[in-house]
């Protein structure tokens, strides 16, 4: 029995040995020499500026995609928050699972909740420990103005009195799905920052 | 179920041993002259049928002639309560005798009237505010504070 004998469409094995060697000979004929750099025409000053366009796009991918909120759950809107990152909507899509304790291991503060005079000097606080680059999410109607209990003796009339907010979720309480939607709007910012103007006046 | 006890009944009992100090009773509360009201509630809880060792809750109520303040008492020994109630009627710096050395859970309690009433209990270790800070302008829970 011929074993080398073609059979249909297929070619027979002392074809294929044959042909991949013509493949190997041909690229390492014209593989002889190293292949140039790309960017070696660029002068110094703008091949760091290319560079630094790739860190922004790194960075920022990075960032927005493991944005960890600190605990600072004031009042009822942390059960929507608690909600939301529960396994029904899971913040951890988004790469928020991991709540921190400590504000000095997070980079998103969620004001969930009424702020009293008395408890602000403490948010202020956990902001101030948080570490740059740090974000705020104002959830709920009492985050964003007071909502109702906004003339009341002992209330902050919105936390942008204490804090810079970046992102306002309306609701009282927000559904999760608002929240998801106030996170997605954070990550889009967040995507749009630069490091090379970073630094926020206060 | 604690047995609520008639203030009526209590009122005739303590009438005989603090002649004047007890304003007016009811089924429901009687209401005791805030000179006696130490005196009275160390009788209730020291007197064994009567036997009022744990304090519910303290309230005030702000009834614009004068301040009211509630007293809700348990007896864990013979599973009654009763509501005592005492009146100030100064209301420029309105003075109640403190109740902390008979019950240690009147501390936050009496405190709490304090910041929010301005209400003064005397004796009381530790009488600042406790909810608002200090230096907060008057006592929001008043009828008249705007």
């Amino acid at each position: 029995m011929e074993v080398d004998e073609p059979t249909g469409i297929y070619p027979s094995a002392t074809e294929l040995d044959r042909t991949e060697s013509e493949v190997i000979e041909a690229l390492k004929k014209r593989s002889q020499q190293p292949i140039p750099d790309p960017d070696e025409w660029l002068d110094e000053e703008l091949k760091r500026n290319i560079l630094l366009t790739s860190v922004d796009a790194i960075l920022n991918w990075a960032r927005r995609s493991s944005l960890w909120p600190v605990v600072c759950f004031p009042a009822c809107c942390a059960f929507e928050l608690i909600t939301t990152a529960a396994s029904r909507f899971d913040i951890s899509r988004f790469g928020m699972e991991i709540i921190r304790a400590s504000p000095r291991q997070a980079d998103l503060m969620i004001t969930a909740g009424t702020l009293t005079w008395k408890m602000a000097p403490q948010v202020r606080r956990i902001y101030d420990q948080m570490p740059e680059p740090k974000w705020v999410i104002a959830m709920g109607a009492c985050a964003i103005s007071g909502g109702i209990f906004r003339s009341s003796y002992s209330v902050v009339p919105g936390y942008n009195r204490i804090v810079p907010v970046d992102v306002y979720v309306p609701g009282c309480p927000p559904r999760p799905e608002a929240l998801l939607y106030g996170i997605k709007m954070l990550q889009h910012k967040v995507s749009k920052g630069s490091i090379a103007t970073e630094g926020r006046e206060e | 179920m604690t047995v609520a006890l008639s203030g009526q009944e209590i009122a005739d009992k303590l009438d005989k041993q603090f002649p004047g100090g007890i304003v007016e009773s009811s089924q429901d509360s009687l209401v005791v002259n805030s000179e006696f009201l130490l005196m009275v509630a160390t009788f209730l809880k020291d007197t064994p049928d009567l036997d009022f060792n744990y304090l519910t809750a303290i309230t005030a109520v702000d009834y614009y002639d004068y301040f009211e303040v509630v007293y809700r008492l348990t007896s864990m020994e013979h599973n009654h309560s009763l509501v005592v109630k005492t009146r100030c009627y100064e209301r420029a710096n309105p003075t109640l005798p403190s109740v902390v050395s008979l019950w240690r859970g009147a501390d936050f309690q009496e405190r709490e009237i304090y910041d929010l009433m301005g209400i003064s209990f005397d004796g009381h270790p530790n009488l600042k505010r406790l909810f608002l800070w200090q230096g907060f302008k008057g006592h929001p829970l008043r009828r008249d504070y705007w």
